[in-house]
């Protein structure tokens, strides 16, 4: 869930956003529907303030009981203690860590690997290799998606969020060789993000690459699958999904 | 209607306000303590947590709650762990050295098995929602905080550490990973821990919870 303000918001390549509701109205039907995990990202938290993310938080875990993943403008130590504090269960850290990659370290240390998502931004540079952005995709770094994966391992992340900008927002389908590049290279899991259509997008990126979760938002936002038709589709395709009983 | 409370030990570790929320749509008092006397006056007592051990451990004995914590436990007040804190009713630790555990369950703490059975890499932390199973000593979990608890529910796991119990008899289930079971709920008389997240496994997690409530 992309979040500007007040407002959940959807984008197509990280730009073009749009307003489509009260976040945790959205929230809270997705916990109904039985998602496994709720991540909540700050898309211009640089330019505004990360206090509406806050109390977002704080109104979510009233009646959602499923993990929540909270990132965007996490500068320092103080910042992520105060999301975990206000409820979150993990945090994503971007463009903080590309520019001072000892903070990985030091929010390792302090909170543990299993609190720290590294949310990567991946553009394709057309040479075969793809470059991290950061800023919410608003800048360039020139560092390559492989090697700052496996450097943010080394440093201790727990999860890699990995979002391929290419694909965001364009209903085309994941993109099958970033994600099996990188989820082949590293120890811990990752998370394919950008680019679901259909649910059959879903089953290939499972069977094809080495991913271990996958994120959606378009496809959820505007109501073209629930919940439950990925369930399905994954059942019948042999890919092992949480049991759910929806009451 | 179930007339009890819950006192949450707050040693700055670990996502508590989920724990109170999840232990108050139970339909609990909840307190969250963070005093040695607030400790000591507790109906039931929950250590939550995540992170390091050594840090868990530091942080409990820094705040002088560990003697309050074992009188508590060796008097017979229902006890709680979640994630680290189920981890720190252990004897030890092998996590950045070894470090000494709570003692409130005799084994040790481990890290997960880096290569699942067959022989393939695992990805660590164990991330994602796994069932509950019955050990191998098939115990039943009837008076148990598992007694709504079916084998097909799956709960939130996030770790890379496991317990190792001594006496199996104090693990009442365990969940597969990588061809391996590793322990998910323990039991010791008055002391109760679970690796996984109940408040954050949705409504089975919230039945775990209210479980722990009704048969204390």
């Amino acid at each position: 869930m992309d979040i500007k303000g007040a407002n959940l918001i959807k984008s197509v390549r990280l730009e073009g956003l749009r307003v489509l509701g009260q976040p945790n109205e959205f929230a809270l039907d997705y916990y109904k529907q039985g998602i496994d995990e709720i991540i909540y990202m700050d898309c211009v938290a640089s330019l505004y303030g990360r206090n509406s993310l806050t109390s977002l938080v704080s109104a979510a875990i009233e009646n959602i009981f499923v993990p929540l993943t909270v990132g965007g403008g996490i500068r320092s130590i103080e910042d992520v203690y105060e999301l975990l504090r206000s409820g979150a269960d993990k945090v994503a850290v971007n463009t903080a860590v590309v520019n001072d990659p000892k903070l990985i370290t030091q929010i390792v240390n302090k909170f543990g690997s299993q609190c720290l998502v590294l949310s990567i931004d991946a553009k394709f540079t057309g040479q075969g290799g793809w470059e991290v952005l950061t800023e919410s995709g608003r800048e360039r770094t020139g560092l390559d998606v492989l090697d700052w994966a496996i450097k943010g391992v080394e440093l201790g992340v727990g999860e890699i969020l990995l979002t391929s900008v290419d694909r965001e927002g364009t209903r085309k389908g994941f993109d099958l060789d970033l994600i099996r590049l990188i989820s082949n290279a590293v120890s811990v899991p990752v998370i394919a993000s950008g680019g679901l259509d259909t649910a059959k997008d879903f089953v290939s990126v499972i069977k094809e690459t080495n991913v271990d979760a996958v994120a959606i938002a378009d496809a959820f936002h505007y109501r073209r699958l629930c919940v439950n038709d990925i369930r399905d589709e994954a059942k019948s395709e042999g890919i092992r999904v949480r049991h759910y009983d929806s009451k | 209607m179930i007339q009890s409370s819950v006192s949450i030990i707050d040693y700055g570790i670990g996502n508590i306000m989920s724990v109170r929320r999840g232990f108050e749509y139970c339909g609990v008092t909840v307190a969250l303590v963070s005093t040695e006397d607030e400790i000591l006056s507790a109906d039931r007592l929950v250590i939550p947590g995540v992170g390091a051990f050594r840090n868990g451990m530091d942080a409990l004995l820094g705040l002088g709650f560990v003697d309050a914590i074992l009188e508590k436990a060796h008097s017979g007040t229902p006890i709680l762990g979640i994630c680290l804190g189920m981890q720190l009713l252990f004897s030890q630790s092998s996590e950045f050295g070894k470090t000494k555990g709570l003692g409130l369950i005799s084994g040790d703490v481990v890290e997960v098995p880096k290569h699942s059975r067959d022989g393939f890499n695992l990805k660590i932390p164990n991330i994602g929602w796994r069932n509950l199973q019955s050990d191998e000593n098939g115990r039943s979990w009837k008076g148990t905080l598992l007694e709504d608890i079916s084998p097909t529910d799956e709960m939130y796991f996030v770790h890379s550490f496991t317990a190792v119990c001594d006496d199996l008899h104090n693990k009442i289930a365990v969940s597969e990973f990588g061809g391996f079971n590793l322990t998910a709920v323990v039991q010791s008389r008055n002391i109760y821990g679970c690796q996984f997240h109940p408040e954050k496994s949705g409504d089975a997690g919230l039945r775990l919870l209210n479980g722990f409530i009704k048969t204390t």
